[in-house]
């Protein structure tokens, strides 16, 4: 009681302008708490959310086809969970690491407390309760699993073991679309956080070679490929995207023949792509510029091929220190999957919008738009810890630690 | 000492070279360096050495004169230069390394990519070289947790894992601090005493004095002496050695 009374007053009270201060802000947050408590508790009126939270998640995807999504999840949820116990498993060599650090216990337990909270709290069934639980139990079975015996995995093992993010992308999008042998589900009737998912990692997913490929010819020594990197990325940076998008609405289907233009969803996710691409080119610019020339020059007088020297010495510094440039990129393109609804897709905002204009649910713009706040905030906190993950690990002059 | 046999390595016939902006790097600089020759070349800053000996591995282009290089003539040829370059290797004024690989993986990276060799072989010399040098225990670690003699000496064993016939030295122990400068110059020492052809651009007396087969000095970009060290530091034939000589004796 002592440590912490003394510690208040360091930190909050240690002169009088302090104390003035931190008074001020208390005062303000608690009453900005307060306000805000008293409107979710007692005047908001979450029926909106609750009635509508499958239409939030999936749009107007036929119900009776909805197990896809649940397997897809399941899979996904395997798949991370293995991935994060490898990881764990296998800290970098010249690191130690542990199996499980006291970060990866909370994660554990914030996603225990929300599996068990928010399907309650939307007042759903039992039984799509229980598959949250179940999901939740998957997750942590999987990183015990691959924590406790991935150690034993060789490298070409651990090498084909990340081969199964691309297939299940691949896969993924087979059983959210149909074929092989399940029935079609056209891009139309994708909707709400499916959709915007959906949209923003294959934007993101595709964006990341091109933008790659635009940087180094923005960088080349042949004029054509240098005017050529430097007009599209002018260009597409000069325009704001959702002109874009009614453009890529109208002209894609005039500028490929009849029948190839494709469905009105993928040639809104081809324009983010090329829209992504051209500032992605730029952030890996950037960290281009920031590889010193020697590194090229070493790399060449080994007897390194220019594309090997690229692949192997140039792009992994460089791209290590466009990477928080490139997250931040990838976070605003998903924010901008919003724009999608201005041209009538129904993604998450779309979504929003129809319940909001259904008379019942009249006035709840609040509830709603406070939902797709804490969806979207959920979605880029995950990008964020993920890059600032991956940041540590690649970085050569970290002290060895835990991570 | 061993000494050199009479095989050229490196023949330099009045090589020209002129920046993009009009400047002229080198005059006509010739230079012979035969098998096993250790070459030490001086000069004042700006005098064209880093420059010329750059162009031995294709690092730096020329317009006019010509390079033969371990028997083969450097032109644009892309074959040819990475034929060159994996003859010859390079150590640098500042290391170079790469600073997300290892140290282990700096020294496999070449010789697992373009000579193409299996890797645990790669892993086993590369193992020893670092033994060579002295910082075997170091392979685990990654450059910038070492010191920058440490450094060096990893930049030496990483040319050497390439088995090249020829090294060239760009001033390899100017970014050093003064207590570093000696552990690199007895690895090149060490390497001298072998089979393999030295070219090294350096201002360092002693080793010029005690290493070398053959000392040049540079100016203007030129080669203005070529000489015995003893000759080179005793009795120079060239004005322009004695006045170079007296500002840094």
């Amino acid at each position: 009681m002592q440590v912490l009374l003394r510690r208040l007053r360091s930190e909050l009270f240690a002169t009088p302008a302090d104390g003035a201060l931190s008074v001020a802000l208390i005062t303000l947050l608690s009453l900005g708490a307060f306000g805000f408590l008293r409107w979710a508790l007692t005047q908001a009126q979450w029926a909106v959310v609750k009635v509508n939270s499958t239409l939030f998640a999936v749009g107007r995807y036929p119900i009776e086809q909805q197990w896809r999504l649940w397997l897809l999840t399941a899979l996904l949820v395997a798949a991370s969970g293995a991935t994060w116990g490898l990881l764990r498993a296998h800290p970098r060599p010249d690191r130690t690491g542990v199996l499980w650090p006291s970060n990866d216990r909370l994660a554990l337990a914030l996603l225990a407390l929300i599996a068990l909270a928010v399907p309650f709290a939307l007042g759903l069934t039992l039984a799509i309760q229980s598959r949250w639980w179940g999901l939740l139990l998957l997750l942590a079975l999987c990183r015990w699993l691959a924590g406790r015996y991935g150690a034993n995995l060789s490298p070409t093992g651990r090498r084909l073991a990340a081969l199964v993010w691309p297939l299940l992308y691949l896969g993924g999008m087979a059983l959210i679309s149909g074929g092989l042998g399940l029935v079609g589900v056209p891009p139309s009737e994708w909707g709400g956080l499916l959709l915007t998912l959906l949209a923003s990692s294959f934007a993101i997913l595709l964006c990341f070679p091109i933008g790659v490929l635009l940087a180094l010819g923005r960088r080349s020594e042949l004029p054509l490929l240098r005017w050529g990197s430097v007009l599209y990325i002018e260009f597409i940076r000069g325009a704001p995207l959702i002109t874009l998008l009614f453009l890529g609405q109208n002209i894609l289907g005039f500028l490929l023949p009849g029948g190839l233009a494709p469905e009105r969803v993928w040639r809104a996710a081809w324009v983010l792509t090329f829209f992504a691409a051209a500032y992605l080119a730029e952030a890996v610019r950037s960290g281009l510029a920031a590889v010193p020339r020697g590194q090229l020059e070493a790399a060449r007088s080994l007897g390194l091929s220019y594309p090997k020297a690229l692949q192997h010495v140039v792009l992994p510094q460089a791209l290590r220190v466009a990477l928080p440039a490139m997250v931040g990129q990838f976070i605003s393109l998903l924010q901008d999957t919003t724009l999608l609804s201005l041209i009538g897709l129904l993604e998450l905002l779309g979504t929003a919008r129809t319940v909001m204009a259904n008379p019942a649910f009249l006035g709840r713009n609040g509830e709603v738009y406070l939902t797709l706040a804490v969806l979207f905030w959920g979605c880029c906190a995950a990008l964020g810890l993920g890059s600032r993950a991956l940041e540590r690990r690649l970085d050569p002059h970290a002290v060895p630690s835990a991570t | 000492m061993s000494q050199p046999s009479s095989e050229l390595m490196i023949e330099a016939r009045a090589v020209e070279k002129w920046y993009p902006n009009g400047f002229q790097a080198l005059r006509g600089a010739s230079l012979t360096v035969r098998r096993g020759e250790v070459v030490v070349i001086m000069g004042p800053s700006g005098s064209g050495k880093s420059t010329f000996i750059r162009t031995f591995n294709a690092l730096e282009d020329f317009q006019k004169g010509s390079i033969t290089v371990d028997g083969i003539v450097l032109s644009n040829d892309l074959r040819n230069i990475d034929a060159i370059r994996r003859e010859v290797g390079m150590v640098f004024q500042q290391f170079n390394l790469f600073p997300h690989l290892s140290v282990l993986d700096n020294l496999t990276l070449a010789p697992v990519l373009v000579r193409k060799r299996p890797k645990a072989e790669v892993e086993k010399q590369a193992r020893a070289l670092l033994e060579r040098v002295g910082i075997a225990e170091q392979a685990g670690k990654y450059p910038g947790q070492l010191s920058g003699g440490q450094q060096q000496r990893v930049a030496i064993a990483r040319a050497l894992c390439m088995e090249p016939r020829i090294l060239l030295f760009d001033e390899p122990t100017s970014a050093l601090d003064p207590e570093m400068v000696r552990e690199v110059l007895e690895v090149m020492q060490d390497l001298a005493a072998d089979d393999i052809t030295m070219v090294v651009v350096t201002h360092e007396v002693k080793f010029a004095r005690h290493v070398a087969h053959r000392v040049v000095l540079m100016a203007d970009g030129e080669v203005v002496e070529e000489a015995e060290p003893e000759v080179f530091f005793t009795n120079p034939s060239h004005e322009r050695t004695r006045r170079f000589l007296d500002q840094i004796l």
